[in-house]
């Protein structure tokens, strides 16, 4: 039997609390270097040198007034559904069933636009699908969340079915709406009326969902900070049993909680599609229901650091379209980049946590 | 009857990518390692297989190809292509011990993504008016039944009717479940599921054991990928066509309560409910319905997923290490 | 430098895991063929923490091991049986869904051949002693069953060094001395046997030398036959302490709770209590002794309110004689009710303290609700955590520090001291002091009496038959769910109650 006589080059230790200040470096770096070797991988794919690959995601993000906007749109739906998963996650819940959540919100919004078309006036029907889209979302959470409450079902895979559902259920009232009958597709509602298109705020039609997802990410961090619906939500995620142990009744703040993360998501919806598509879509809501859940867990539950979080994700991704379309490269170019950047993120939590000790 | 016989082959077609992303999980899972990244890596395994046959194929041009090349090649690349895609997550998971959860959404981003642009890049290549990219020779290789098949009537039909990969499939999935139950690197990767810190304590390698069934894992999941492409759609590559099956391949782990014998009937079941809405007659006028039908598989997941739940039986808990990295040290 | 007839020699280990002083510091030591050590120190004085890096769980900062006389380097636990080590953990190293035999063979390389290996174990269990049932899962043992396990699988590797850690904590005085017969047969095989403990009786009944850690440092080994334990004792603590509970007469004691033929099953459908009768009064302390896991969580869970009762009875008699049924109630509700109960779980971390909050925030968990409208007083909890930081000397670098980041006595003092601070009627502790030193168990113990004579009635579920025996004005000794006698604390001895701990009274089954 060989007899191993060796001391191991290093080994790893749980480091204490970092400052916030050198955690921050940490994963500064980790962004810099992500972005190097996007740079890098976007110059062998393209050919051009990689500072203009620089230029050109800048461009692509805020190269003009339109696309500066358009990128704080993006930002704003991504951060509010990100923001919305957030109570979940806290509790540990895996929610990702974003992307249903926002698509029944969507659908319902659509309902109402086509179904009340010229029948209450557009106020009214604005009224009617904010309640219908965030009741949709909700319903959409509440049905994982009392399957957990009730069963402890895995709520992972529950979420991930739920969002299918959604997508079917879409495709279902694609086909009946479609105009022109056969093209499969919905086309702009109410074009001519504009019956049930949400208002514009300070004269631009981006506005809205910017202010929106601002009040909804000060509301959350306020409510999970300082509500007691927050306490409990963190005591819950924390430990089930402490939960018990206090009284807190963990059935019903998981399904108070879904039930929360499920509306705003509708709310995501319903700006989709009442505010900024004026259509509805099986893929309007666009993956953004797991890139959020990706952003909720960088910016470690805060909503306030979900902000740069979501930001650096919607500059990657305008940013590697635009190059995409410049090179005429294939649109899931971006997709590849964000890949990248978020193996790098996920990667750096290792130097927050753990510390290397060489051996001497 | 001829509906049944042609719905059972097209069942089981439908089912073995399923297959093989399940035993795939399955395997990862009794690890500890529950890789959300499944769906990802069976994009990345079919688009390297893709990407290998095309440029063989285009090298070759109109003359012959070699039949052990033509299926070698996209073999191999897809079985790379899924192992690189297991070391980055074991990288990540195991030695940088990162959220699994994330991790492995990070890498159905990336590898959905990284399939789409390959084969839009290899589309722009081809010069095509089709998006679509069309593999039809080796194809033919893989889907080669053998030559009698067609003689044996509804027996041949239903059992004799597929290419290699799928009966690949089977195999793997009952050696798997062998392995797991007979074997002494079977005890030990459950062990190492069930509580990495007893496997340590009991000399068990958890970082190897980790590394290899997630990486082994991930490569019979690409290999799903494979096969769809090259015997289902018959070598016809196009984006997002995969779709979904790799979520439903970890729903079908649930399902199979972490058994992989379960799962090859589980696999042509869910295969089944996939396409039973080409099957249920709507008639030109409801079309819509269609849609609703196409619903069927995810509702039965969702109900089979409450009731194992509800049914909560001690042998058919997860591993108990699922999704929680290991690290000796803690204290 | 090292002893050549020595089974192993440790020379100037040191250990630090970076949390304030050494875990070891320059510890040396050794361990020799067919004898038994025993390690002795208080919690935390850095026994298991040494034997660790025997083990392989642990690398040593800095120090070398001999094997004979033959440097070594153990990196893992295999590198550990490689050479002959083996040790039974305080937590079982077993898993739970697989069976004792399919535990005992795990790890070891070659073809898995369970009907070869079955032989071999049942001959190591015929040569010492042992019983166990190979086709047992692990999660139907009873912690004693699983201790077995344990160490059979040591053997079975031909481990010919073998460390026991605290192997008597969860075992009842019978089941202590089984033990302890094994142990003598392994000896007398011509093997080492290293105990870690901190019982004093034990030290005298088992080994043949002692050596003694503080805080990290050697202080000394002694040839047992030697000593006595007054003279460990200083050697443990460093200074004299004195040994002794306060336990004065209960004033007023009027009855608090009622509880009456209570049954209770649990999650898994085993029944845990059967047919309880018992009464708590103001002013008293009462112990409950038994073998871990017969019941005590149950019991004191469903008086708090946590727990589902299949039937009986739980009253809450008031000062005025108003009686209050608990059963069917929820811990808000007999908050509500006007009931004032607390509880110290004996999960700390994974129950009664949230680890990863802040002590203001734990304090919280207590009074969250206080207050109407939506948000969270968060000032009071915060003056709550500085009161008890200063009044139970809590070391802690500040109110924002996370609870698990403290040392286990002052994790305890927090909790303690949050439960306390509701100033309760009825005070429910659970194993109070595992884990704690000497030092933070006494002030533990304080705080109880202090409220034993402000009237409260102490529930106190302990595991250690002396303390239980001091602290005590009544002993219930819980068997099998069952209530097997309750005895007077100042009279009962530690034989009577081992004796009620195991075996069933006559007639008690009767009619089952």
């Amino acid at each position: 039997m060989e007899n191993k006589q060796r001391t191991p080059l290093f080994h790893l230790a749980k480091r204490e609390e970092l400052s916030k200040g050198r955690k921050l470096v940490i994963r500064l770096i980790s962004i810099v270097a992500a972005l190097l070797l996007c740079a890098v991988i976007t110059a062998l794919a393209t050919g051009i040198n990689p500072l203009q690959v620089y230029g050109s995601i800048i461009s692509g993000a805020f190269g003009s007034a339109r696309k500066t906007w358009i990128t704080l749109q993006d930002l704003s739906i991504l951060l509010l559904i990100s923001v919305a998963l957030t109570p979940a996650f806290t509790m540990r819940f895996w929610n990702i069933g974003g992307e249903g959540q926002v698509l029944m919100g969507g659908l319902a919004t659509a309902a109402c636009m086509i179904l009340l078309e010229n029948k209450v006036p557009s106020v009214l029907i604005m009224l009617i699908s904010f309640v219908a889209a965030v009741a949709a979302g909700a319903l959409w959470g509440l049905i994982p969340a009392v399957c957990k409450a009730l069963w402890n079902t895995n709520e992972t895979l529950m979420t991930l079915m739920m969002n299918y559902i959604a997508t079917q259920l879409v495709s279902f009232f694609i086909i009946i709406w479609e105009v022109p009958k056969g093209s499969g597709k919905i086309g702009i509602i109410n074009q001519n009326t504009h019956d049930g298109w949400l208002v514009q705020l300070f004269g631009s039609k981006y506005m809205l969902a910017i202010t929106v997802s601002i009040l909804v990410t000060v509301f959350m961090y306020v409510y999970l900070n300082y509500s007691k619906h927050g306490y409990e939500i963190r005591v819950v995620g924390q430990s089930i049993n402490t939960a018990k142990y206090v009284g807190i009744n963990t059935g019903k703040v998981i399904i108070r909680t879904m039930l929360l993360s499920g509306a705003l998501c509708g709310l995501a919806g319903l700006l989709l599609v009442g505010s900024i598509n004026h259509t509805i879509t099986t893929t309007i809501a666009g993956g953004q229901g797991f890139t959020a859940v990706m952003v909720s867990w960088m910016a470690k539950f805060n909503p306030f650091t979900m902000v740069p979080c979501a930001l650096l994700i919607v500059f990657m991704e305008r940013g590697a379209g635009e190059i995409a379309t410049n090179f005429s490269l294939n649109p899931s170019f971006a997709d590849i980049m964000t890949g990248i950047i978020l193996f790098f993120i996920i990667g750096c939590e290792f130097f927050i946590n753990y510390r290397i000790k060489i051996k001497k | 009857m001829t509906g049944f016989l042609s719905f059972i082959p097209r069942a089981v077609g439908q089912g073995i990518p399923l297959l093989f992303g399940c035993t795939g999980e399955i395997i990862t899972e009794k690890s500890g390692n529950l890789n959300l990244g499944i769906p990802g890596v069976m994009y990345v395994g079919a688009i390297s297989g893709v990407i290998g046959s095309f440029f063989y194929e285009n090298s070759v041009g109109d003359g012959s190809m070699n039949g052990f090349l033509a299926i070698m090649i996209p073999v191999l690349c897809s079985l790379l292509g899924s192992f690189l895609m297991g070391i980055l997550y074991c990288f990540l998971t195991v030695t940088l011990r990162a959220n699994q959860n994330v991790t492995g959404l990070a890498m159905t981003t990336f590898g959905v993504g990284f399939g789409n642009f390959f084969g839009g890049s290899l589309i722009r290549l081809s010069n095509l008016d089709v998006p679509t990219i069309a593999l039809s020779k080796t194809s033919a290789y893989f889907s080669a039944t053998l030559p009698f098949a067609k003689k044996l009537g509804w027996f041949g039909e239903i059992f004799l009717s597929y290419g290699f990969l799928a009966y690949t499939g089977v195999i793997i999935a009952v050696a798997t479940a062998v392995f797991l139950k007979k074997s002494r690197a079977g005890l030990h990767l459950r062990a190492v599921g069930e509580s990495p810190a007893t496997a340590d304590a009991m000399g068990i390698n958890v970082t190897a054991y980790k590394y290899n069934a997630t990486v082994t894992g991930c490569m019979i999941a690409g290999l799903g990928g494979l096969y769809y492409v090259m015997d289902y759609a018959s070598g016809v590559w196009s984006n997002d066509a995969f779709g979904d099956r790799g979520w439903l391949a970890i729903a079908l782990v649930i399902f199979t309560i972490w058994k992989a014998d379960i799962g090859i009937l589980a696999s042509f079941l869910f295969g089944g409910l996939y396409i039973l809405y080409l099957y249920i007659p709507t008639g030109m006028e409801h079309m819509e319905l269609k849609e609703l039908y196409k619903m069927i598989p995810y509702v039965v997941t969702s109900i089979v997923l409450i009731v194992t739940s509800m049914r909560n039986r001690r042998e058919d808990q997860p591993p108990a290490s699922l999704g929680l990295n290991y690290f000796r040290e803690e204290r | 430098m090292t002893d050549s007839n020595a089974a192993v020699s440790m020379r100037n280990i040191t250990k630090n895991f970076g949390k304030g002083g050494y875990a070891n510091d320059h510890v040396s030591l050794d361990i020799y063929k067919g004898e038994i050590l025993s390690l002795l120190g208080e919690n935390g004085s850095g026994k298991t923490t040494l034997m660790n890096m025997l083990s392989g769980i642990y690398y040593p900062d800095s120090g070398e091991i001999y094997i004979g006389s033959k440097q070594v380097s153990i990196n893992s636990p295999k590198d550990a049986y490689d050479l002959g080590i083996g040790m039974v953990h305080q937590h079982f190293k077993l898993v739970d869904v697989l069976s004792a035999a399919e535990n005992i063979v795990l790890g070891l390389s070659g073809k898995l051949d369970m009907k070869n290996a079955r032989e071999t174990i049942q001959k190591i269990c015929d040569r010492y002693g042992f019983d166990v049932d190979l086709d047992k899962k692990i999660y139907n043992m009873s912690v004693s069953e699983k201790q077995t396990v344990e160490i059979v699988k040591v053997l079975y590797r031909g481990a010919d060094i073998l460390i026991l850690d605290e192997p008597t904590a969860v075992l009842t005085p019978q089941e202590t001395k089984k033990l302890f017969e094994v142990m003598r047969n392994m000896k007398d095989d011509g093997k080492a046997l290293v105990i870690i403990t901190h019982k004093l009786d034990e030290v005298m009944e088992i080994s043949d030398r002692v050596a003694i850690l503080r805080r990290g440092e050697f202080i000394g080994t002694l040839i047992t036959k030697n000593t006595d334990p007054q003279e460990m004792t200083d050697m443990m603590v460093g200074h004299r302490v004195e040994l002794n509970i306060e336990r004065p007469e209960p004033l007023d004691p009027k009855p608090r709770l009622k509880i009456s033929g209570l049954n209770i099953t649990n999650e898994e459908g085993l029944q845990k209590i059967r047919d309880v009768d018992l009464s708590i009064n103001s002013g008293e302390i009462l112990g409950i002794a038994g073998i871990s896991g017969c019941g005590q969580k149950e019991l004191l869970e469903a008086i708090a309110g946590l727990q589902k009762v299949d039937s009986g009875s739980i009253i809450y008699i008031d000062d005025d004689g108003t009686e209050k049924e608990l059963v069917g109630m929820d811990p808000v509700k007999i908050k509500n009710l006007g009931v004032s109960l607390s509880f110290v779980p004996e999960d700390r971390l994974g129950m009664g303290l949230v680890g990863n909050m802040d002590l203001s925030d734990n304090m919280m968990l207590r009074s969250f609700r206080e207050g109407s409208g939506v948000f969270t007083d968060r000032k009071e909890p915060h003056k709550r955590a500085e009161k008890i930081v200063k009044q139970l000397h809590v070391d802690t670098p500040g109110i924002e520090t996370p609870v698990r980041r403290l040392s286990g006595g002052n994790i305890q003092k927090i909790l303690v001291g949050r439960e306390l601070y509701q100033r309760p009627k009825v005070l429910m502790t659970a194993y109070v002091v595992r884990g704690l030193d000497i030092n933070s168990s006494y002030t533990i113990y304080d705080l109880i009496v202090f409220q034993k004579l402000a009237g409260t009635a102490v529930i106190f579920v302990g595991e250690d038959l002396d303390v239980l025996l001091q602290i005590s004005d009544r002993v219930a000794v819980l068997c099998d769910g069952h209530i097997n006698g309750v005895l007077d604390g100042r009279k009962a001895t530690k034989s009577e109650v081992g004796l009620l701990m195991t075996s069933l009274k006559e007639g008690t089954r009767d009619g089952e």
